[in-house]
């Protein structure tokens, strides 16, 4: 299937998707058909993505965060990247790890280095960096804090 | 003490700290085991003990500059991390690396995987015992190294490829050498599987140990080798053809039970089809430029994209992002030893304490690369 197939598919169900601009393999949907949306696409059977290659975040300040979700389907061999944008502030989405049980890693480490609260989570620990680490290191504005106390 | 005294001692589980410093985790890997004597019962794996940032570091680098961070990714298939993020880079700039290039790219990353899987045969028989395997590892390994020495001057972290191309040509005698290490090498192979093969030990150690369903192997979206011993057709090389591979013939093995044994064949047999694919790149590799683009700072087009390969440990992805400037705006790894790892949580579980060796290392995993 093409992107366009894709969108077609979840225009039906949530017509507020759209084409990503940025990237030509990539679709929009809003915040809350996560994780209907995920759903949806892993069990219809024109579809079937059963493969979720990676979830990741974009921080766009001042106000925006995106999280793009990589599926794949093993036997239909195509692929798509679904996006949704979130507050930046509060950036909150619905947890995926009962679909694919690797989205929960992915989202440990979504949560770890961009602050994106996944509710549902059964183990929402941080995973690369140390327990007790404040701030998150892959937003734009994150400063070091060896960096941020040193004088000019 | 008689039958009856031992009715009434207290039995209790406990947790086992492994690692980080533990010589068979291939890097830092750290397992909180909870252990019935001496079965493990559940298993915690806790990564990033080599986090080293590499995805921030990317936010302030040029494209160019950012090339040799990405041998840090995976040090045992340096040639392999170049090859993914220069191609994300190629693909949101619309450069198209001339000819050459694509065929030396596809044989550096054939000897990489050569040199990975002799690296991983190496360790892994070391780590359920046995020592004289890495011993015929190393010795072919170090050949390999050999030849990446000649045509880069490094021999673990290469930093050989460029976006547009590869950063010099193949050294004048490069074809007849590799040529001369396939004609010695290809007739070892059996000699490595006999040291195994013909071992009833190993047999018992490999067989129906970590057994890894094509379902369960798909929720955890295992890939690479490890995928294909549970019989899941899926290499990027024929799923997704990048380069020149679709203008190549080579078969994809596959196993039939997933457990330890099937990866170790699984990784063997690709052993020798690399080899038959750096035959036929040594015939069809034409003459001509070895790169395009002479102007290492540039600004890359708006956009995204998300481009992958396959590794010698798996699907290995780059999903990078440009805001128009001169340096990546955020450039995300996709690492298969991070999903890898993750599956221990299943896998090592009513397991004796020998057998987590044996399914760690069964599946190739590396630190750096999961820790980024």
């Amino acid at each position: 299937m093409k992107r366009a197939d894709f969108l077609k598919k979840l225009q039906e169900r949530w017509p507020e998707s759209i084409q990503d601009e940025r990237n030509e393999n990539g679709l929009e949907v809003p915040a809350q058909a996560i994780p209907e949306a995920l759903a949806y696409l892993r069990d219809d059977p024109e579809t079937r993505m059963n493969y979720l290659d990676f979830i990741t975040a974009v921080d766009y300040p001042p106000d925006t965060m995106h999280v793009i979700y990589s599926l794949y389907s093993l036997d239909k061999q195509h692929r798509v990247q679904l996006k949704v944008k979130l507050d930046r502030f509060h950036p909150t989405l619905a947890t995926a790890s009962h679909l694919w049980t690797n989205a929960e890693w992915n989202e440990r480490e979504v949560y770890d280095l961009f602050g994106v609260v996944f509710p549902g989570l059964s183990d929402p620990r941080r995973i690369l960096m140390p327990e007790d680490w404040e701030g998150h290191p892959l937003r734009k504005d994150y400063l070091h804090p060896n960096l941020a106390s040193k004088p000019d | 003490m008689q039958t009856e005294d031992l009715r009434d001692v207290r039995t209790e589980e406990f947790e086992l700290n492994m690692g980080p410093q533990h010589p068979s985790t291939h890097g830092v890997l750290r397992m909180i085991l909870k252990m019935d004597g001496e079965k493990v019962l559940h298993c915690d794996p806790i990564i990033g003990y080599l986090h080293r940032s590499i995805e921030k570091m990317a936010e302030s680098r040029t494209y160019t500059q950012f090339i040799p961070v990405t041998d840090r990714l995976d040090y045992c298939t340096s040639m392999t991390s170049n090859y993914v993020y220069v191609m994300a880079v190629e693909a949101l700039g619309d450069i198209s690396p001339p000819p050459r290039a694509e065929y030396i790219r596809v044989i550096m990353s054939e000897l990489n995987r050569i040199a990975s899987h002799l690296l991983w045969y190496g360790t892994f028989c070391l780590e359920i015992g046995a020592t004289t395997p890495f011993l015929y590892a190393f010795r072919d390994r170090e050949k390999v190294l050999d030849l990446f020495e000649m045509t880069c001057g490094a021999r673990l972290l290469y930093n050989y490829l460029r976006v547009g191309g590869v950063s010099r040509d193949l050294p004048p005698n490069f074809l007849k050498e590799m040529i001369d290490f396939l004609d010695y090498w290809e007739p070892i192979i059996p000699e490595y599987e006999d040291l195994l093969d013909q071992n009833p030990i190993f047999y018992n150690r490999a067989q129906q140990v970590g057994v890894l369903t094509p379902a369960h192997a798909n929720r955890f979206a295992v890939s690479g080798p490890s995928l294909r011993a549970s019989g899941v057709s899926y290499d990027v090389r024929r799923a997704d053809p990048y380069s020149v591979y679709k203008d190549l013939k080579f078969e994809v093995p596959l196993g039939k039970n997933g457990d330890v044994f099937d990866r170790y064949r699984v990784r063997m047999e690709e052993m020798r089809q690399s080899a038959a694919i750096l035959r036929q790149c040594a015939e069809l590799i034409p003459s001509g430029k070895f790169i395009d683009l002479h102007n290492w700072r540039f600004t890359l087009p708006a956009g995204e994209v998300y481009k992958h390969i396959e590794s010698p440990r798996g699907d290995i992805g780059c999903y990078l992002v440009s805001n128009g400037g001169d340096k990546p705006w955020r450039c995300k790894f996709r690492a298969p030893s991070f999903v890898h790892i993750q599956l221990f949580r299943e896998l090592i579980k009513d397991v004796l304490i020998p057998d987590i060796m044996a399914i760690a290392a069964s599946f190739d995993i590396v630190l750096p690369e999961t820790d980024r």
